[in-house]
């Protein structure tokens, strides 16, 4: 079977086992150790970490589409909220009738708003089956009608980058809009309850990071099985030189798009697992802002390695809560001088220098050359 | 704040208590000192005669001449011309809040201290009164010799005209040297006479913007009269077309006035991306410098906004310019060749500018002055005015275009920064130094950032985020144009702001720009070079 | 029995139900068939109705001075330039004009660059496996395995093109000659009926030139070959038939020599540079 090549891997054992071994420590310092001692993790920290998990598999999705198939996409945290808003759905259908003004069908704002009935897209999203599905599935037909269009016309490099930024600035404005019927500026909050199960509770907090740690497994094999496959090699090809690629007989674009759809799909249940851990999802994660942060994430543990991706998204993502908790107007010129000095200086990564400590491996070039025939 | 007021009230009343005794005597010494008043004579009858009585004794003010008949026909509209209780002398009241109000005698215009609203009685006028009164006092103005103050009290009278006052009016109308003061009392009479059912006058009104012209028209349309009713219906309908046409006038002046913001914005952007393939995220950034340093500029010539702002042009250009350098140096050189590592890290440089200013200026918006020769509008006609500033900033956009033509097809750089934008390699061989012209182009592209800066600051809120605003809509049109086009910048920018502006009626404001947005995306599709691609092998790869 | 054949066969009646990559028919004529073709970027025409046959097996070499339209006659042909007026048929079925790069390349046009274009991240074998001719379609990729069939044709291509030692070496570390061998490679195990070659030996020492002509010649008859090269001694060692083009149409077509003394043909190369200019 294709997807369980990466199992036969040293390198992908030794990622599942490294995450295994933490996590199993978190959960084992949460509930065994006391609430005083030093090494005591507190259920704050666990939900804190299980976000981590959660941005680390988005960033693992923008490394397979940007790493290996050379597509900068600027518009990923389009695809991670849209998985989230699925996920923030179903969280507000749960609510029912404990909401502020007690309406058993309405979500609190929309009785706000006046609004008598549900939008048939609030329909079905009261069955956690079709939520869970809609997390897959719309940031799936997004990637698929973009990418269709995009790809088939052959958009690539800085005008594809552009235009998914575009694609999430236009999100963003939309789900702004009250009309959206998605609580515009607020988006959704207050929730309850998943699946029965009390969202404040610590049991629920620890179930949901353990949760993010087996999505991020799964998603990371996943991901390891599609690069380490002959489609893999493909889309590294399309990567460096993707005329000639079209040259061999390989339909690029469908290629394209369907690394763009899984990629797509994977930010997506990242989102759907975020939502709950940190009970709210509003437009602000369709900002242009946020998806550039999580290339700088990529770029920073190393493209094209995925599990840099994975040292990347933690890393960043705690000097982040370090830096904003103890100087919070220092935290964008850090994260500014990071975009600088990691492009700069340090193009292969986090991975790249491990790589270069370990000595193996040749300098292979990962820059994109285009193929460019020249005059006759 | 609460504590200061109350103390200064009690000081006010005090010192009202001490006027009030000098103010007494005063008025009394006045009084002794002089010959009887005619002024006061007037007053004394305007205050006990009727309703219709007054009507008489207005027109009796007026025919005197006497030069402050003005002030007391306007105090007595305002309801401010009053009459002291205990003495029967007139003040006119220059505040009435609070109990008590500061007064100035009605003869002398001195001032009379702060007199208890209690012991003043107001010279009651109707609404009917009023009127009559607005109108006088319109017929007033127009004797005075300011050619504009004529025309604003002509305005005055359009809709206000009675029976009485036609014949003044007729006179004055006789006499008026001044052509747009004529047509504007033409205009009043003959919505007069409409309402009087002359169909003549329907003529005088036909193509008249003015509301109250198409007030009385569509009154007249419903008249029992049919002939009269058939004219003005014809009439409204070729009115209502000329205003159909100025809103469309409007919507394109909004949107090329949009659209040239786009332009400017985005036509730095061009230059970088289309000669050096660099994606410059911290365009925006160099637009708030540029911003920034017409506050700047205003800061240090305080009371000179005007000045200020002429100086910020080459002011701002060099800052962008100079940060542009900056960051060409320190970043984008060592990224030759690697556009998306180019545009993160002119990404975290936007994030370090932003930041910067925050934290050195303020994360608050500042305030730009706008100069006086800038503020307010130019009226084409009575449906249509275009704010100047708007104006200002659509001429200054083309001039910026019509300079950036000039310099790339003029000068010595222009030539070779179009030989390496075709092909760097030959450029480079040929004896161009590709380094130094990398260099000026940056400088050139994020000086005219600068300039949309200065531009922009007098349209919108100077704040961090200016820049952030605007990186996405100037991408936009350089893709929309088609990269290495500085004509297709123009017209894509142009174009997509008429767009926004169609759009926005009946979509919204957000709308507007999703829909914007989504247009792009898909015209993209269509037509992945832009407008204007560049054709031919070369441009592929 | 024979009237279920009959039944099979029948899809070969109406041209719209031939399969997408039904094989190339060529028992009525040449393999490639270029008629009135014109194209033009801006105004000028790169290509100005150029007729062009090339006949099964043959191989044929394209000379003409810089700007004739050789590689955009290429790119025609491979679906990367659509002209603006004209026909280009692949044997007597297939409407070029109609089909995109990889259904060209699928149906057997394998192409290689004039600046020799391999996937510099990926192994000299992982190039060529690349290339091999197979389903190429997403879902077979995505679960093909490495056959010891597969692995056999790579190395015996590998054998060929004398690139064995560095078979597990990332192609960005070849020379420029080792990178056209590669692409050279490439197209072999594409297994094409035509093969475009554009400027093969350019950056090449004199003893890799006589192994890619052997090559070539040894391609020939079982494939169609088509070499654009400027090269004199080279094309005269290879060369049964040459066509000259210039300004984007054909100027003179025969053996060698023929051409060699075609006086339009001698005023192109000798006299017409300072006419042109």
């Amino acid at each position: 079977m294709w997807l369980t090549r990466p199992l036969s891997e040293r390198s992908t054992l030794l990622f599942l086992a490294v995450l295994g071994v933490v996590m199993a420590l978190v959960v084992a310092c949460n509930l065994w150790l006391p609430r005083g001692h030093a090494l005591h993790v507190s259920t704050y920290t666990v939900t804190l970490l299980g976000k981590y998990l959660c941005y680390a598999l988005l960033a693992v999705a923008v490394d397979l589409v940007w790493g290996y198939l050379g597509i900068l996409s600027l518009g990923h945290g389009a695809f991670f909220a849209l998985g989230g808003y699925a996920m923030g759905m179903y969280l507000m259908r749960q609510i029912g009738d404990r909401g502020v003004y007690g309406d058993p069908q309405l979500p609190d704002f929309m009785v706000f708003l006046n609004w008598d009935s549900l939008p048939w897209y609030w329909q079905g999203f009261d069955m956690a089956w079709f939520a869970f599905l809609m997390v897959l599935l719309a940031p799936g037909l997004l990637a698929l009608v973009f990418g269709f269009l995009a790809f088939r016309s052959r958009v690539t490099g800085v005008y594809l980058s552009i235009i998914t930024q575009a694609l999430t600035f236009a999100l963003m404005l939309a789900f702004f809009r009250n009309e959206m019927g998605f609580g515009g500026n607020n988006g959704l909050t207050d929730f309850k309850e998943l699946m029965g199960f009390d969202l404040t509770a610590h049991a629920t907090r620890l179930g949901l990071f353990i949760a993010s740690g087996v999505a991020l497994a799964l998603g990371y094999v996943l991901c390891r099985a599609i690069v380490v496959s002959k489609l893999g090699r493909v889309c590294i090809a399309v990567r460096d030189a993707e005329a000639r690629t079209r040259f061999l007989g390989y339909r690029v674009e469908r290629y394209q798009l369907f690394v763009f759809m899984v990629s797509a799909m994977l930010a997506g249940v990242a989102g759907a697992l975020y939502v709950p851990q940190v009970g709210i999802i509003n437009p602000s994660e369709f900002s242009p802002l946020f998806s550039i942060e999580i290339v700088v994430w990529v770029a920073l543990g190393g493209r094209a390695t995925l599990f840099g991706a994975v040292i990347g998204a933690l890393v960043v993502n705690y000097a982040k809560s370090v830096f904003t908790g103890v100087m919070p107007e220092a935290w964008l010129f850090a994260l500014g001088a990071l975009f600088v000095l990691v492009t700069v200086m340090l193009p292969n990564g986090i991975a790249g220098l491990l790589r270069r400590r370990r000595g193996d491996a040749e300098q292979v070039p990962t820059s994109t050359t285009t193929t460019t025939e020249a005059s006759t | 704040m609460g504590m200061f007021s109350a103390g200064r009230g009690l000081v006010g009343l005090v010192l009202a208590g001490l006027l009030w005794l000098s103010a007494g005597s005063a008025l009394g010494a006045s009084e002794a000192s002089s010959a009887p008043d005619p002024g006061r004579g007037l007053l004394t009858e305007l205050a006990e005669a009727d309703y219709n009585g007054k009507k008489a004794v207005i027109d009796t003010i007026v025919a005197s001449g006497d030069e402050r008949s003005r002030r007391w026909l306007e105090s007595l509209a305002d309801g401010k011309l009053q009459r002291l209780k205990d003495s029967g002398d007139f003040v006119i009241v220059l505040r009435n809040r609070g109990r008590e109000w500061p007064v100035v005698d009605a003869l002398t215009f001195e001032d009379a201290g702060e007199v208890s609203r209690r012991a003043l009685d107001r010279i009651r006028i109707n609404n009917a009164l009023r009127g009559y009164l607005d109108s006088s006092l319109a017929l007033f103005d127009l004797r005075v010799d300011d050619p504009q103050a004529r025309l604003v009290a002509a305005r005055d009278l359009i809709g206000e005209v009675d029976e009485s006052s036609v014949e003044p009016i007729a006179r004055l109308l006789a006499e008026e040297s001044d052509s747009d003061v004529v047509t504007t009392l033409e205009l009043a009479l003959a919505i007069q006479r409409l309402d009087q059912g002359d169909v003549e006058a329907v003529e005088v009104l036909a193509g008249n913007l003015d509301s109250r012209a198409r007030a009385a028209l569509s009154q007249a349309s419903r008249s029992d009269d049919p002939t009269l009713a058939a004219a003005a219906s014809e009439a409204l309908t070729s009115i209502e077309q000329v205003l159909k046409i100025n809103r469309a006038a409007e919507t394109l002046y909004f949107g090329l006035s949009l659209g040239s913001v786009l332009v400017l914005a985005a036509i730095g952007l061009a230059i970088t991306f289309g000669v050096m393939g660099v994606i410059n995220m911290a365009h925006g950034e160099l637009i708030m410098l540029g911003a920034y340093t017409t506050w700047a500029m205003q800061q240090v010539l305080p009371g000179q906004p005007g000045l200020a702002l002429l100086l910020s042009i080459p002011a701002g250009f060099l800052v962008a310019a100079l940060a542009g350098v900056a960051i060409e140096r320190s970043v984008i050189q060592f990224l030759k060749g690697r556009p998306l590592e180019t545009l993160l890290a002119t990404f975290g440089v936007s994030l370090i500018l932003q930041q910067l200013v925050r934290t050195v200026i303020s994360p608050l918006n500042r305030t730009v002055v706008t100069p006086e020769w800038m503020s307010g509008s130019l009226m084409v006609n009575d449906a249509l005015s275009l704010t100047l500033n708007r104006l200002y900033v659509l001429g200054f956009a083309l001039l910026v275009f019509a300079a950036l033509m000039l310099v790339m097809r003029r000068t010595r750089l222009g030539l070779e920064v179009r030989a390496v934008t075709q092909n760097r390699a030959m450029a480079r061989a040929m004896g161009i130094r590709a380094t130094r012209v990398d260099i000026l182009t940056f400088a050139l592209g994020s000086g005219v950032a600068g300039l949309a800066g200065v531009a922009l600051s007098q349209l919108t809120n100077v704040g961090p985020n200016l820049g952030q605003n605007y990186i996405i809509d100037s991408f936009m049109v350089v893709v929309f144009g088609g990269v290495g086009n500085l004509w297709g910048t123009l017209v894509a920018g142009l174009s997509l702001g008429v767009i926004n502006q169609v759009l926005e009626p009946w979509a919204g404001a957000v709308l507007a720009k999703i829909l914007v947005l989504v247009f792009i995306i898909l015209f993209i599709q269509k037509r992945p070079r832009g407008l204007f691609p560049q054709k031919g092998r070369a441009a592929e790869g | 029995m024979s009237f279920l054949q009959s039944l099979a066969d029948r899809d070969r009646v109406f041209d719209f139900l031939v399969p997408e990559d039904s094989p190339v028919d060529v028992r009525h004529g040449p393999i490639l068939y270029l008629e009135d073709v014109t194209v033009s970027f801006d105004g000028f025409k790169a290509i100005n109705n150029l007729n062009l046959t090339i006949d099964d097996g043959e191989l044929r070499c394209i000379i003409g001075p810089n700007g004739a339209g050789k590689t955009t006659m290429m790119d025609i042909i491979t679906g990367k330039t659509r002209p603006d007026t004209g026909t280009v048929w692949f044997g007597s079925r297939h409407n070029l004009l109609q089909k995109n790069e990889p259904e060209i390349a699928r149906l057997g046009i394998g192409r290689k660059f004039q600046k020799p274009t391999v996937f510099e991240a990926l192994s000299v074998f992982e190039n060529l496996e690349l290339a091999m001719a197979m389903d190429k379609s997403l879902w077979p990729t995505l679960r093909a395995r490495l056959t010891s069939e597969v692995r056999e044709r790579i190395d015996a291509v590998l054998q060929t093109i004398g690139l064995a030692d560095l078979r597990a070496r990332p192609a960005g570390i070849l020379s420029h000659g080792q990178k056209q061998w590669l692409e050279i490679g490439m197209l072999l195990m594409q297994r094409p009926r035509l093969l475009l070659v554009d400027e093969p030996v350019a950056g090449m020492t004199e003893q890799e030139m006589e192994r890619t002509a052997e090559l070539l010649t040894g391609l020939a008859g079982r494939h169609s070959v088509v070499v654009v090269e400027h090269d004199m001694g080279f094309v005269r060692s290879i060369a049964r038939t040459v066509t000259v083009l210039h300004q984007g149409s054909v100027l003179a077509e025969g053996t060698m020599d023929q051409v060699a003394n075609d006086p339009k043909v001698i005023e192109v190369y000798l006299g017409g540079e300072e006419e042109a200019v």
